[in-house]
């Protein structure tokens, strides 16, 4: 068969549903854009656990801090499971952590905001995974069966992520009129980044169309972002969080919640590197893979003596 | 003349982070291990995923923080990835053929007049 056939059959196999797997025949640009796409979730994932580590010591109770370690631990297993689905596509993961930390990799350009209140964690759970599900729910259908797969166990253990973000949120706002302005605060930092996490609108979405077309990607950028905002007004009603948009309003027509413009400008600089953390976070993850260099080399040290014990015995 | 220059300051670049993150090469190429979990006694060991790790105990280990932070196991197989022989996806006709032509292995296959069977 030749490329075009091979394509035509592959594009048949993706419109009857079926899941493509590592050694099936695909197209190299799906390759390409496969890698590019899971390396970036993975990294996201991996960069994600600097803003919350950020308060681990300073969580304002044990069942808070058991709950936030918990959380940054599923953290780093997401990202070891992305990292692993990428690696059937035929990159390593230390080349891609290495892309990482020669900061030529991107993650999303959420994590490079700064967490500067207890709050700050509340917002992330809420928003950010919140954002991340309506995300992932629909990636979990995605056409790459590893990918697809990845996200079904990240989904359920998303959801904790989401309430337990939330209810640090509903607690604060149960509290004193400075912990109620600390929400607020947190939240009025945190919606515009969490809307752009969906990424640019569809007209400036270059690869929309292809990925529609293979199912890598199912909704567009505009349809999950409108999906993310109609299901989270309600809660932020339910607790008395105004949300920092003055257009943000109800659409008897449209059935959907109207938003005001988001500022892209703000979005492009922070993924270009000129986000508040840009640097920090690299910074913290280069110093972070040198310091646990010692636990590797013990560990091959390890591995290598077992081994020789084996041979010699 | 200046891109050959922009290439080398590129390839320098590239030099001083080989020799920064050396270690990163020389530690994290570690064994592929296909994980298998089974979910409570009785039932069939299911592939969860893969880890990386330097030998069979970590593997175990690493394994379990990865696929099992829920009691989602209560017991784990870690085999290594390249001691799995698979069939391809090429073979997927020819090699599963013999199977396609025996419907009488089917208990459908058979006519049971009057008879019930449970």
């Amino acid at each position: 068969m030749n490329e075009q056939e091979l394509e035509k059959k592959f594009q048949e196999r993706i419109d009857k549903g079926e899941s493509i797997e590592a050694k099936d025949w695909m197209p190299e640009r799906y390759r390409k854009q496969l890698i590019r796409m899971m390396g970036q979730h993975a990294h996201s994932e991996v960069v994600g656990m600097l803003p919350e580590g950020n308060w681990i010591t300073r969580a304002p109770s044990l069942r808070r801090k058991c709950v936030l370690l918990a959380k940054v631990q599923d953290e780093a297993g997401h990202g070891l499971y992305i990292y692993s689905g990428t690696e059937t596509l035929g990159i390593s993961r230390e080349q891609m952590v290495e892309e990482l930390l020669a900061g030529k990799a991107k993650y999303s350009s959420i994590f490079n905001y700064p967490t500067l209140s207890w709050a700050d964690i509340g917002a992330i759970g809420w928003l950010v995974d919140g954002a991340a599900i309506v995300n992932q729910t629909v990636l979990a259908k995605g056409s790459y069966g590893p990918y697809a797969r990845a996200m079904v166990r990240i989904c359920k253990e998303e959801n904790f992520h989401h309430k337990q973000g939330y209810e640090i949120l509903a607690t604060l706002m149960k509290g004193t009129a400075e912990q109620r302005a600390m929400a607020q605060d947190s939240i009025n930092r945190w919606w515009w980044p969490a809307l752009m996490m969906f990424g640019p609108s569809d007209k400036d979405s270059p690869n929309s169309a292809e990925l529609l077309r293979w199912r890598v990607k199912r909704y567009s950028n505009d349809e999950l972002r409108q999906r993310f905002i109609d299901r989270t007004v309600p809660q932020a009603q339910n607790i008395g969080l105004t949300l920092p948009d003055p257009e943000l309003k109800w659409n008897e027509e449209r059935q959907h919640f109207d938003f005001g413009t988001i500022n892209w400008e703000e979005f492009y600089q922070v993924i270009n590197g000129n986000g508040i953390c840009n640097k920090d976070r690299l910074k913290a993850r280069r110093k972070a893979h040198e310091e646990g260099a010692w636990v590797r080399e013990a560990a091959n040290a390890y591995a290598r003596k077992k081994a020789g014990e084996t041979i010699a015995a | 003349m200046l891109m050959h220059v922009k290439k080398q300051v590129k390839q320098l670049q590239r030099k001083s982070f080989n020799d920064q993150y050396h270690f990163i090469m020389k530690n994290d190429n570690w064994p592929l291990w296909e994980v298998f979990t089974q979910k409570r006694s009785g039932l069939p060991f299911e592939h969860a995923g893969n880890v990386h790790a330097p030998d069979k105990e970590l593997a175990l280990m690493n394994a379990r923080d990865v696929y099992s932070r829920r009691n989602e196991a209560t017991c784990i197989w870690v085999v290594p990835s390249d001691a799995i022989t698979s069939s391809t996806p090429e073979d997927m006709g020819p090699f599963f053929e013999p199977s396609n032509d025996k419907i009488y292995r089917h208990p459908n296959f058979y006519k049971t007049p009057g008879a019930t069977f449970e």
